[in-house]
């Protein structure tokens, strides 16, 4: 009982990785411009395909460059992998949002291109690369350690420990450097800090490779530890992860991270103590009562409206 | 006599289209796309309350359409219909045609207080944290109906065809298309009644600015539990009619996808107009269609339409301004301002 408890805290961290990695994106482009950028999850499955598609070029299977062995697969794919998703989250970010956000519409219309966006990036995908689904190939062989009759492989610590590295870096990134100090100002006040002399743009722009990069690192593990790729995998993930930053208190780094656990938390040990098929249900009402009772989420902190 | 012009345009375009339909002037294919497009105006323009007059963001409409669709093919089936699943016809079935309008509203009444779930946290929250509080409630729902086996779980639930055969043996006239049509109507009148009645002054101006509009005595918890209510009554009642044309509902046709689509419709016609919903969903529902042979390819058309649409008119096709506004002689047949 005990043994097969703690085994589910080690799945529920390595589940709750993924929201929390996908949650931190959420956050950070929220916490910036307050958009909820819901092209996020597909961003995610994007960063997945790429992964795919780098892994497989370095093994050797498109014929380009000769195999080489998985563990420097993995290594090169990483910082492949979040620099070309990155690039995609920029593409977005300068093609459909920049031009809304220079004619001051309403946020509304943003969130709105941003669902758009993600459903072109989800059945465009659908349609150059086709419906079957793609097994990711194994790079690094799994290794599992029983301590005491609980199972840990080796990818699994893997994605708990670059999760939790994510998030101090990030937390730094925001808090201690002098560009993080930007994207809080930014947050703070949109329109008084051009005046500083601040170049807002090339901030957000920044905001958007940090969020998409962690999008893509997710999707590499995800794929990593998932060895199935599908178009809509991003969908579902995505709009979790955006409940679960919210429940953290959206805006908030410590938020986002905390809110993804909780929510790997709980799906896990719905899934452990009851019918699987009741996971949804009972995660989203947990939720859903969270929000009733804080609605600001765990971390959050209300904004005072001036009247 | 003005005032009763609409209505005798409205009867007449009735009678003729249940006259093209039963002489099979018709076909089968465009009289759905027909209630298709009746079933889109309903939902479009009732989410058009709460995205467009409210200036909330709500993308769970399909959950409360999935409560509409389910509570009234339950009801109808157990009543008129024998199958495995409830066994025996508990009325006869040329009762079908009379109690069908009740069954409906039923669908309405139990989507509207399902909808209860969103408007009380609504109360105190607004903005982002309503948009995941109506996701997180659509997903309450699919993930409900996916659970209770008795009516088919993720299978789905069907017996629906069965109903409105037996509405026949009443009288031998395409039932659903009069159905889906008065279904129409009526939601489009009813939403122009709420809109432009005292509530729904209170509606725009919560839209406005929430604290001045409780400074000026709007009971600012009133119009906005009303608001939902009267929304998500209406998605019930159009998931009602949806059930019914199809014969078949399953959980899966209730997805973000379908509440996007309607989110689609709203926003293309511009937010706050109850005309530019209704033009915006026969637009979307027939640009569906002609798009049907690109198959995946139109889930890239469309968005993008939408997107482009964002950066160049991003106010839709009407604004927020009435058919009335444009062509003011048309003013003259109404009796509301409007």
């Amino acid at each position: 009982m005990l043994q097969s408890f703690i085994q589910n805290i080690f799945n529920a961290l390595q589940w709750g990785s993924f929201y929390s990695l996908i949650a931190l994106g959420y956050c950070l482009v929220y916490g910036v411009l307050l958009l909820i950028n819901f092209a996020h999850g597909d961003i995610f499955m994007v960063g997945a395909y790429i992964a795919f598609y780098v892994c497989m070029l370095f093994l050797g299977k498109f014929g380009i460059i000769p195999g080489m062995p998985g563990w420097l697969v993995l290594a090169l794919a990483v910082p492949l992998t979040m620099m070309l998703t990155a690039v995609v989250g920029v593409t977005l970010e300068r093609v459909a949002y920049r031009p809304l956000r220079r004619k001051g519409v309403n946020r509304l219309y943003v969130v709105i291109t941003a669902l758009m966006c993600g459903l072109i990036l989800e059945h465009a995908n659908l349609a150059l690369l086709g419906a079957s689904r793609r097994s990711f190939p194994t790079l690094i062989p799994t290794t599992v350690y029983n301590i005491a009759g609980v199972n840990i492989t080796n990818v699994k610590m893997g994605v708990i420990l670059v999760a939790i590295l994510a998030f101090f870096f990030l937390r730094f990134v925001v808090v201690k450097t002098k560009i993080g100090m930007a994207m809080r100002a930014i947050s703070y006040d949109r329109f008084a800090v051009p005046l500083m002399g601040i170049p807002a743009d090339s901030v957000i722009v920044f905001t958007f490779v940090l969020g998409s990069g962690f999008a893509g690192l997710a999707g590499l593990l995800f794929a990593v530890t998932y060895p199935v790729l599908d178009p809509y995998m991003g969908a579902l993930i995505g709009w979790k992860a955006f409940i679960a930053a919210v429940v953290g208190g959206i805006g908030s780094i410590r938020g986002a991270f905390a809110g993804g656990f909780l929510l790997g938390f709980v799906e896990i040990m719905v899934v452990a103590f009851f019918p699987s098929t009741l996971r949804d249900l009972i995660a989203f009402t947990i939720l859903l009562l969270i929000l009733s009772v804080k609605p600001t989420g765990l971390f959050g902190v209300a904004r005072r409206t001036k009247i | 006599m003005k005032q009763y012009t609409i209505p005798a345009l409205l009867a007449l375009l009735l009678a003729v289209l249940v006259f093209v339909s039963m002489t099979g002037a018709m076909n089968v294919y465009w009289q759905s796309v027909l209630m298709f497009m009746g079933i889109n105006i309903i939902l479009s323009s009732s989410l058009n309350i709460i995205n467009g007059n409210m200036g909330e963001f709500s993308c769970g409409h399909a959950g409360f359409m999935a409560v509409g669709a389910y509570v009234s093919s339950v009801l109808s089936v157990l009543l008129f219909a024998e199958g495995s699943v409830f066994g025996e016809a508990l009325l006869p079935p040329h009762l079908a045609v009379f109690l069908f309008p009740f069954i409906l509203v039923a669908g309405g009444v139990a989507a509207s207080l399902v909808g209860l779930l969103v408007a009380v946290p609504s109360f105190r929250t607004r903005g982002d944290y309503l948009a995941i509080i109506t996701i997180a409630a659509a997903y309450i729902v699919k993930s409900t109906i996916e659970n209770i086996n008795a009516i088919g779980g993720a299978r789905g639930f069907m017996g629906m065809s069965k109903v409105t055969a037996a509405m026949n043996t009443t009288a031998d006239l395409p039932w659903m298309i009069i159905w889906v049509f008065l279904g129409t109507v009526f939601s489009v009148w009813l939403i122009r009644r709420f809109i432009f009645s005292t509530l729904g002054n209170g509606v725009n101006a919560v839209c406005q600015d929430e604290i001045a509009a409780e400074i000026m005595s709007v009971n600012t918890n009133q119009v906005k539990m009303t608001a939902f209510m009267v929304s998500c009554g209406l998605a019930g009642i159009a998931g009602a009619l949806f059930a019914h044309v199809l014969g078949y509902v399953n959980p899966g046709s209730f997805t973000i996808l379908k509440s996007t689509e309607v989110m689609v419709m709203v926003y293309l016609g511009g937010m706050g107009s109850l005309s530019g919903s209704v033009l915006s969903a026969i637009l979307i529902t027939l640009l569906m269609e002609a798009l049907r042979p690109l198959q995946i390819i139109k889930w890239i058309v469309i968005p993008l339409l939408l997107v482009l649409l964002m950066q160049f008119r991003p106010e839709g096709i009407m604004g927020n301004r009435e058919l009335s506004d444009i062509f003011p002689g048309l003013k003259k047949f109404y009796r509301l301002k409007g």
